[in-house]
């Protein structure tokens, strides 16, 4: 039971706390407590700040600077953009972009009908009812941006010209994730049928990705050896004898390509599956009683039900495979030549020599084209979602 | 100059050495626990070679002396680098490294290096003299003082099956042609008994690799004809690379032609997948340092036992005009050093692996380090290790050219021992002898622009003008960046080593 006593001293500390209240100093806590979110998430802050905006920002700094040793350690010169302009206009630029061939009567088709097309898309949705000006603004960027990748894809690939390592890249990323979106899909379809040991093979599909990517080099550089590995005989039969892949440059692309495909199909085949076999059963076997063909019930069911995980796994992957180094590294080192160097083991050779300058210009232009790309992607897509979903 | 080099072979040296009455392998017995405790890391490219004998006389040193010696290894591409970055960032955790001495430049510049000349003036055991001197001038001294202890030496060779050109009644090449004709003749027969179709030349033309040295060595016999001080690599007037002529036009015609004799894979095979080609008895002919005639004798491995001859790098009778750019014919005046009308440029590539001491270590760690490495460096050590294919070291010491019986020890008849440590020998007192590129980042000219430019020769993506003008552009433009005038006295600086 409360004595008087206590009561007073309750009253006491009423008072006490509302003279507190009135105090000049109260502003202050209640900033305080106003910005206390702030400061609790700032150390999280600092931490990102440190480990990737700052090294995003020297990288930049070190892509406009040359690298110099002197007298008791080394030095940064300040030289502007001439690391860049090397890549795309000065010497290294038929590492970086490739050497132009001359254009065909091919070439000229294949640009004169994107161009076309692309006019033709940017022209439908300005006359469209939800065309803004940043959306057209945006539109167009990513409109020239295709337009420029698909020229030096053009200009590279036709005549005498060579492929440098963004069109390699974009080889490896453009074919190589479709090659493995596909595959992967088909074997997750199979996969999700009733079939006999379809356990065991889900098991097998998946093992690649546990591999180490330098074993899947040393792999496949035997494999597309014809005098060495398990396929001989049938590179004998064929009379493809005392050659190997790795010294054709297509041939060396495509056995990276492959190789990295036969490691991240399982990646694509896992999501793919789940994805699949969480989809509403009732709907398949609804559309299955009204008589819809395997195909229709693939079309008009289970591919909405999947696109937007696709679409996930699509950019996931594009973003990984444009960072590919491992399999060009140890399967050709880059060659024959250059012909299978990609961005990041051309920025990574350059930095073996403390090129550091131009290596950090080589992943500066990746950060800018996988960004491009997959903004591109992103904004394509979207409305494709949405569309299937519909 | 040159008169101690060619005393090699010579009485003189191995007089002087037995009047000085040097005990061989006192000097781990002198540093027993010295360095009780004491830990270091030592780096080096991920071997084998060059790795396998420092991780397997850690344990040894470490019983002498007390010392832990952690031998970490990194791709050869990544070494430079690797080192670089750790000196520079200022981290210091590798405290001797067993690197090029080309790439010293940049290592000593900025004050990564110790200074080990007192050290080595101090140290009996590693009986400095014994050493050749081209490895004491060029490959460890940089301004008239010591930074690294050699423990390699480093020439390229041709290499050839002794048997199979005696039975053709054939002489071993003398000139590129010559090369290109025994390949031609050997290409395609079975040459180790195992009837399939062997090759006619073996070279590593790996790109990222150690093969930018390959083309180098065809191309010395002609770019260079008035001795080691006149330089391969530029102008010494004006700094203009040499690699765009008639001279170099041939030697790359040389050596896209030996593709055709050999593997079918040879521009994605490295020195370790040729070394095996030649050593299972797949090649007639082969471009290496001296590794070949060490890894022909193992006989867990090697098919060729006592069927390898040596011989220094083939020359020509033609050479570069250097103010005109033409290929002109020798005569005394403009090959003074030919053979028989045949001017040989031995070429020094890389210039043996060598041991050397971080400057940022403490003191107690790099005088652990240092006595590491002149314990390698040591006869008792290094005579045995110079014998054995696998550590990658070729002699480099008067001792291991002078002592017939290590050889025969280990394998060799004495008459292949003869033959090899003579193309050695030939290499080493030749006075037109091509030393590698030296000056600040050598790297980017070599490992980067060279290498690259040849490598795209061999897959066809560019021709051979291409190349030579890829080349001489490429290494301009590092020249503009890095200062002409500074490169140039640094490459004069290079050559006048020998001058002196």
């Amino acid at each position: 039971m409360a004595t008087r006593d206590d009561q007073t001293a309750l009253a006491g500390l009423a008072r006490a706390a509302a003279a507190a209240r009135s105090r000049p100093w109260d502003g202050l806590t209640g900033r305080l407590d106003r910005h206390a979110p702030a400061v609790f998430i700032m150390p999280a802050v600092l931490v990102v700040l440190a480990m990737s905006i700052f090294p995003l920002l020297i990288s930049l700094y070190l892509s406009l600077s040359r690298f110099k040793f002197v007298k008791g350690g080394f030095e940064l010169d300040f030289i502007g953009l001439l690391n860049y302009k090397k890549l795309l206009l000065g010497s290294q630029q038929f590492h970086f972009l490739g050497t132009f061939g001359e254009l065909s009567a091919v070439g000229w088709a294949v640009l004169g009908v994107t161009a076309l097309a692309l006019i033709a898309l940017l022209v439908r949705y300005a006359q469209g009812p939800d065309a803004t000006l940043a959306g057209l603004f945006w539109r167009s960027v990513a409109g020239a941006g295709t337009f420029l990748l698909l020229l030096l894809i053009v200009l590279t690939g036709s005549g005498d010209g060579h492929p440098g390592s963004l069109v390699v890249t974009l080889f490896y990323v453009g074919i190589g994730v479709l090659a493995q979106y596909c595959i992967g899909l088909g074997l997750a379809l199979l996969c999700a049928q009733n079939l006999p040991g379809r356990k065991f093979f889900r098991v097998v599909f998946f093992l690649p990705m546990m591999i180490t990517p330098v074993g899947i080099a040393y792999t496949f550089r035997m494999l597309s050896d014809t005098t060495k590995g398990p396929f001989t005989p049938i590179w004998q039969y064929f009379g493809w004898t005392e050659t190997s892949w790795l010294v054709d440059p297509w041939g060396a692309r495509l056995a990276v390509m492959i190789g990295d495909s036969w490691q991240w199909i399982p990646f694509m085949f896992v999501v793919l599956l789940v994805a699949i076999e969480s989809q509403p059963q009732d709907q398949r076997e609804a559309a299955l009683v009204d008589g819809a063909s395997r195909w229709q019930v693939f079309r008009y069911v289970t591919w909405p039900a999947i696109v937007p995980v696709s679409v996930t796994v699509v950019i996931i992957r594009v973003i990984e495979a444009f960072k590919i180094i491992d399999l060009p590294n140890v399967l050709t080192n880059g060659g024959p030549g250059i012909a299978s160097e990609s961005m990041t083991l051309h920025a990574y050779v350059a930095w073996r020599t403390l090129d550091l300058g131009g290596s950090a210009a080589v992943a500066y232009l990746l950060l800018f084209v996988v960004a491009f790309v997959c903004l591109s992607m992103l904004a394509f897509l979207r409305p494709a979602e949405t569309e299937a979903r519909a | 100059m040159t008169t101690g080099i060619r005393s090699v072979t010579g009485a003189s040296a191995l007089a002087i050495m037995m009047a000085g009455g040097i005990a061989l392998g006192s000097g781990a017995a002198q540093a027993q626990m010295k360095h009780e405790g004491v830990e270091a890391t030592v780096m080096t490219f991920t071997g084998p070679q060059i790795a396998e004998p420092l991780q397997r006389r850690a344990p040894d040193f470490k019983k002498a002396t007390g010392a832990t010696i952690n031998v970490v290894t990194v791709p050869f591409s990544d070494l430079y680098s690797k080192l670089l970055t750790d000196f520079a960032t200022g981290t210091n955790s590798i405290d001797g490294m067993v690197f090029a001495p080309q790439w010293m430049g940049d290592y000593i510049e900025p004050g990564y290096l110790e200074d080990l000349t007192d050290r080595v003036n101090a140290d009996e055991a590693v009986q400095w003299n014994d050493v050749a001197p081209f490895f004491r001038d060029f490959s460890a001294t940089y301004n008239g003082r010591i930074y690294t202890i050699p423990l390699d030496g480093d020439f390229q060779m041709v290499y050839y099956r002794s048997d199979l050109l005696d039975e053709a009644g054939l002489a071993p090449p003398r000139t590129w042609d010559d090369y290109l004709a025994i390949a031609e003749t050997f290409h395609g027969q079975d040459l180790n008994g195992d009837d399939k179709p062997d090759y006619g030349s073996c070279i590593a033309k790996k790109r990222n690799a150690q093969s930018y040295w390959m083309i180098i060595s065809v191309a010395g016999g002609f770019l260079q004809s008035q001795g080691t001080g006149q330089g391969a690599f530029f102008n010494a007037s004006d700094m203009s690379p040499l690699f765009n002529n008639e001279a170099f036009a041939k030697a790359l015609d040389i050596y896209a032609a030996t593709t055709q004799y050999g593997p079918p894979d040879e521009i994605n095979l490295d020195v370790g997948d040729t070394r095996g080609l030649f050593t299972t008895g797949r090649c007639a002919l082969s471009v290496d340092w001296g590794d070949i005639g060490t890894l022909a004798i193992d006989p867990a491995t090697s098919k060729v036992q006592d069927k390898v001859g040596a011989v220094i790098l083939p020359g020509s009778s033609q050479v570069l005009d250097r103010d005109t750019g033409k290929l002109v014919e020798c005569d005394a005046e403009r090959c003074p050093h030919a053979v028989d009308g045949i001017n040989h440029a031995p070429f020094a590539a890389f210039g043996g692996w060598s041991g050397a001491v971080n400057a940022g270590s403490s003191d107690e760690v790099k005088a652990a380090v240092y006595d590491f490495f002149s314990y390698m460096s040591q006869p008792e050590q290094a005579n045995e290790d110079v014998t054995i294919g696998i550590t990658g070291f070729n002699p480099y010491r008067f001792s291991q050219f002078q002592n017939l019986d290590l050889w025969i020890e280990a394998g060799m008849s004495e008459a292949a021992a003869k033959n090899y440590l003579g193309a050695i020998a030939d290499s080493l007192n030749s006075p037109n002898m091509v030393l590698d590129l030296r000056i600040p980042q050598n790297q980017r000219y070599e490992q980067i622009v060279l290498d690259t430019a040849i490598a795209r020769l061999l897959a066809g993506e560019i021709d051979r003008d291409q190349a030579m003008a890829d080349i001489e552009a490429g290494w301009n433009e590092i020249t503009e960046e890095l200062g002409a005038e500074e490169q140039l006295e640094a490459y004069k600086a290079t050559l006048g080593i020998r001058a002196d």
